[in-house]
């Protein structure tokens, strides 16, 4: 199915012509707008804010923090809704965040197989990949086989945990911290932390890889 | 429902494709759509599970052959005709052909925060939780023809409870206008073999979160 919409994307959207999507989008828009039911510089505000602020560079530097401070680690696994609220994020991380922990033995992934839950206020939008078939059949069946699609090979004895968000409970994970990275500050380090790796199809980046 | 959007372990659709360097919209329509979709949420119209509902009764081709802000304008445009909000002939036209109906709030620019924050799901709890980690949990076979957050996958199986969430809203009752119907939410954990045989990934564990009505003790 990504395929399919990536084509779309390409045969319409892309082009000089207006897409079909478009046109309709435009006119539901223009609709509620005259209705008085919405404010399209407020939809204008909240297009900025998704593709300026909330990005998965906030889950980044949760996750940095917690490699470089334990006690702040030890209260994110605790209560990830409360440890977070400490740091002041531009959008509220909401009541229901749980963070849970990568260790050589035992690697977390995490799907919403029902829709598309993910943590927004940490990650952002999700990814097309996030919210598509391929993914949300496979991840509870054959993690492994979704991690090769990433390029992602784990020890055949580590503990593969999925978690599945079925209600509004949001997961992000906490990547193991990549060797070689002792006395890092946080802000070197939340550049070695990928979107991926809180989701669980990646890994952290190794130092050699920083600024990539 | 037993609708086409609960895929977990269905098999035949293919590989999962990621996008190096994905842009977080990839036409500007689909920045409207969400946009538009967190705007008229906030009017308080209907609830998150609701719009949920709306998209998993979009029929099954329609589901699979659209993108995730396709299937959300269709739900969206779906709600607001049920609800008598916009009438059919306004979209056909693209304009307001009647004055809007009054709503509770709307989001001005002043407020956009409250669009972006999410709500709280927890609500008083109506009796003690039944359950604690540790506890064996058998999840219940039901088919409901609504909204419901159990998956097919983990129907009629035994796992474990590994954290209480407290006490959340409801989304099977939710969904439908049937109030909160506040539940204890449960992380239950299933072997891999219990969802998929025998001759599953011995490593793999998998776990829900399955409010209280789900379960039973096992």
């Amino acid at each position: 199915m990504s395929n399919q919409q990536h084509d779309d994307h390409d045969h319409h959207d892309h082009g000089s012509e207006l897409s079909e999507m478009q046109l309709r989008v435009r006119a539901l828009e223009t609709v509620l707008t005259e209705k008085g039911y919405v404010d399209p510089k407020a939809l204008d505000l909240i297009i900025e804010a998704y593709e300026t602020k909330i990005g998965p560079h906030n889950g980044a530097r949760v996750v940095a923090k917690a490699w470089a401070d334990s006690d702040f680690k030890r209260r994110l696994l605790e209560d990830g809704s409360a440890a977070i609220a400490t740091l002041g994020h531009t959008s509220r991380v909401g009541d229901h965040l749980v963070a849970v922990e990568n260790t050589p033995r035992l690697h977390n992934m995490v799907v919403c197989t029902l829709c598309s839950c993910y943590p927004w206020e940490m990650l952002g939008l999700p990814p097309v990949w996030y919210k598509a078939a391929p993914y949300r059949s496979r991840a509870v069946k054959d993690p492994r086989g979704v991690l090769a699609d990433f390029g992602v090979k784990l020890p055949n004895d580590t503990e593969i945990r999925v978690w599945d968000s079925t209600a509004e409970t949001r997961f992000i994970v906490l990547p193991m911290r990549p060797a070689g990275t002792e006395g890092w500050s946080e802000e070197r380090l939340a550049d070695l932390v990928t979107r991926d790796s809180m989701i669980g199809t990646g890994l952290a980046k190794q130092p050699a890889e920083a600024g990539r | 429902m037993n609708g086409v959007h609960d895929m977990g372990g269905m098999d035949g659709f293919g590989k999962v494709e990621p996008e190096p360097n994905e842009p977080v919209f990839h036409a500007p329509w689909e920045g409207r759509v969400m946009a538009m979709n967190r705007a008229m949420g906030a009017t308080g119209v209907w609830n998150i599970d609701m719009g949920r509902f709306s998209r998993e009764l979009l029929p099954p081709h329609v589901y699979l052959a659209s993108t995730y802000y396709q299937k959300w304008f269709l739900g969206l445009q779906q709600m607001l005709l049920e609800r008598g909000l916009i009438d059919a002939d306004e979209v056909g036209s693209g304009h307001a052909l009647r004055p809007g109906k009054p709503l509770k709030r709307k989001l001005t620019t002043d407020v956009v925060q409250q669009g972006l924050t999410r709500g709280s799901f927890y609500r008083q709890a109506q009796a003690p939780a039944r359950f604690k980690p540790g506890d064996r949990v058998r999840t219940k076979n039901i088919h409901p023809p609504t909204h419901t957050r159990l998956p097919r996958y983990a129907r009629g199986r035994v796992g474990v409870v590994q954290l209480v969430h407290g006490c959340h809203a409801f989304p099977d009752t939710v969904a439908i206008d049937k109030g909160d119907n506040p539940q204890w939410l449960y992380t239950v954990v299933f072997e891999g073999a219990e969802l998929w045989g025998s001759d599953t990934d011995p490593t793999l564990k998998v776990s829900i979160d399955a409010f209280e009505p789900y379960l039973d003790p096992a």
